[in-house]
């Protein structure tokens, strides 16, 4: 027994050393919510029991929807999804080109860098700031939404478009080429066929969570129910602001179901 | 460079790394051959006939390779015509390369993409010659039949049929087929062979096939290349590949590259 014990390697433990970048990892994650702690005010937890009578108050509002003005909410809540629709249309046609420079399997390096470096600009700058500065060149409204979208969302696709095309097999694109095909053909024939349901999933993806960041676009001023929320919100409308929120979720909803079919046919 | 010859490698090296895939390889490929490419895996076989079709570059020295008396490559760089040249020169890989999600028939219309006009091939309005064309080609190599079904819902040896009629519809001159039939059955393996043979005699094609059963080699070619370590150690006839032959390029183990058998 005690022979076949010796025989028996050890199971394997991680040293000290090797543990210690996860402790350290762990430990800063503690460290910084301790320090974020006083900031966020985390203190005032306990309100939501002394003030619940408030909150019961909005909550009682909340549940009686004033569905009046119902024609306008649907009528808003489908030029939002329309703002949604046309910048992630745009947002594809910048990420097309754009995705397939940053790709390193397809661009040459000197190319593929600075173009990774716009399209993180582009991602990096967000919406609402990248709204008001088309308010103020094309004033109030939904073009305003439909570009500021477009920008933000043809950074983020161009980034997932790329991963895309550095994750296809090279094998067709050398077949395509070996036909003796010009480099613009080997994308078309060989590169964008393997890559089109992906990108297509990705496109629908973005649509989905557009169409609730357009909402929130109505607050600088660009249209749609958004602007309906926040009149809604600051007049303390509450059972309006009910009415306009179950339109919103019922409309993101519908969306959300819509396209997941789409992509679950696609892949 | 002698006057037949429409693939001439001189001196050719390339390493990857440490290791040296072909090490001063020279040949010569007169028009019409059926040439194996014999040898054990990692002897260079592949990288050679990639090395012609410009899908990989030799090394930087005094390697040059030539197709149809151009130069393909020459010190490490691949020739700016050779676009060109590659039209003439049909590719057959061991994974097929068909683009899975295309039609069989969208994949064998893409042969024409070098000759006919940029604007066409980028747009696919293909012009009625070449749907034609693709449409023989996918007859004569019997995969007529799965046309509109996309490449990867089909059988390797029917994807393998299909790029031989991509190839068709290149016009290829020159056949280069690295390893076809590694991925098929013995069925399908044979039919590929044949298909590559019936080329090589019906339509003058030059073939040079790189193969692991040395028994397809013997049964299917006029010429024997052999490479080991990335050097030529033979270079003849089938029938001078003795079993002496055999043991020095793959060692004791040689019975184990025949697929049906080694000869007694």
């Amino acid at each position: 027994m005690t022979e076949a014990a010796a025989d028996i390697a050890s199971p394997p433990q991680r040293s000290l050393a090797q543990r210690a970048p996860d402790l350290l990892v762990w430990g800063a994650v503690i460290v910084l919510l301790v320090v974020g702690f006083k900031p966020v005010e985390m203190g005032h937890v306990t309100k939501l029991f002394t003030n619940s009578e408030n909150m019961r108050q909005f909550g009682s509002e909340l549940l009686k929807p004033d569905f009046g003005d119902w024609k306008l909410y649907v009528a808003q809540m489908w030029l939002t999804v329309q703002i949604a629709m046309w910048g992630t249309f745009l947002a594809v046609i910048i990420a097309v080109p754009f995705g397939l420079a940053c790709a390193k399997n397809v661009s040459p390096t000197w190319l593929q860098q600075p173009m990774r470096l716009l399209m993180n600009l582009l991602r990096s700058v967000p919406d609402l700031v990248v709204g008001t500065l088309f308010l103020v060149a094309v004033g109030l409204g939904p073009f305003a939404g439909v570009m500021a979208l477009a920008i933000g969302t043809g950074g983020v696709l161009a980034k997932l478009f790329s991963e895309a095309v550095e994750s296809i097999d090279k094998g067709p694109v050398e077949g395509v080429r070996a036909t003796g095909a010009a480099p613009l053909q080997e994308v078309i024939w060989g590169v964008i066929p393997q890559v089109a349901p992906l990108w297509t999933s990705y496109a629908l993806y973005r649509f989905e969570s557009n169409s609730r960041s357009a909402t929130v676009l109505g607050l600088i001023g660009a249209g749609g129910i958004g602007q309906l929320l926040f009149d809604a919100l600051n007049g303390f409308a509450y059972q309006k602001l009910s009415a306009i929120v179950i339109v919103i979720i019922v409309a993101v909803t519908l969306i959300d179901l819509l396209s997941q079919a789409m992509r679950s046919r696609l892949l | 460079m002698s006057d037949a010859a429409v693939l001439s490698i001189r001196n050719a090296s390339k390493s990857f790394g440490e290791r040296r895939a072909l090490d001063g390889v020279s040949l010569d490929v007169r028009r019409g051959e059926m040439i194996a490419l014999i040898g054990p895996s990692g002897s260079g076989k592949s990288t050679l006939l990639r090395s012609i079709s410009g899908l990989q570059t030799i090394d930087a020295g005094p390697g040059v390779i030539e197709a149809f008396g151009e130069p393909a490559q020459a010190n490490g760089k691949i020739s700016g015509a050779m676009r060109r040249t590659r039209t003439r020169i049909g590719f057959i890989f061991q994974q097929f390369n068909l683009v899975g999600r295309l039609s069989l028939f969208t994949n064998v219309v893409l042969g024409s993409l070098g000759r006919i006009d940029g604007w066409r091939g980028t747009l696919g309005v293909w012009p009625k010659e070449t749907k034609l064309a693709a449409m023989a080609a996918l007859t004569r190599m019997g995969v007529a039949d799965y046309a509109a079904q996309r490449a990867n819902t089909l059988s390797g040896g029917q994807q393998q049929r299909g790029a031989i009629a991509r190839a068709l519809v290149q016009k290829a001159k020159i056949i280069l087929a690295d390893e076809p039939v590694a991925s098929l059955d013995p069925v399908s393996a044979r039919r590929v062979m044949e298909s590559l043979r019936d080329l090589n005699r019906q339509d003058g094609l030059t073939v040079v096939v790189t193969l692991h059963q040395v028994d397809y080699a013997l049964r299917y070619c006029d010429r024997v290349v052999a490479l080991k370590a990335g050097k030529i150690v033979y270079d003849g006839p089938p029938a001078g590949l003795a079993t002496k032959q055999l043991i020095d390029i793959y060692g004791p183990e040689f019975e184990d590259v025949f697929w049906e058998g080694a000869p007694q």
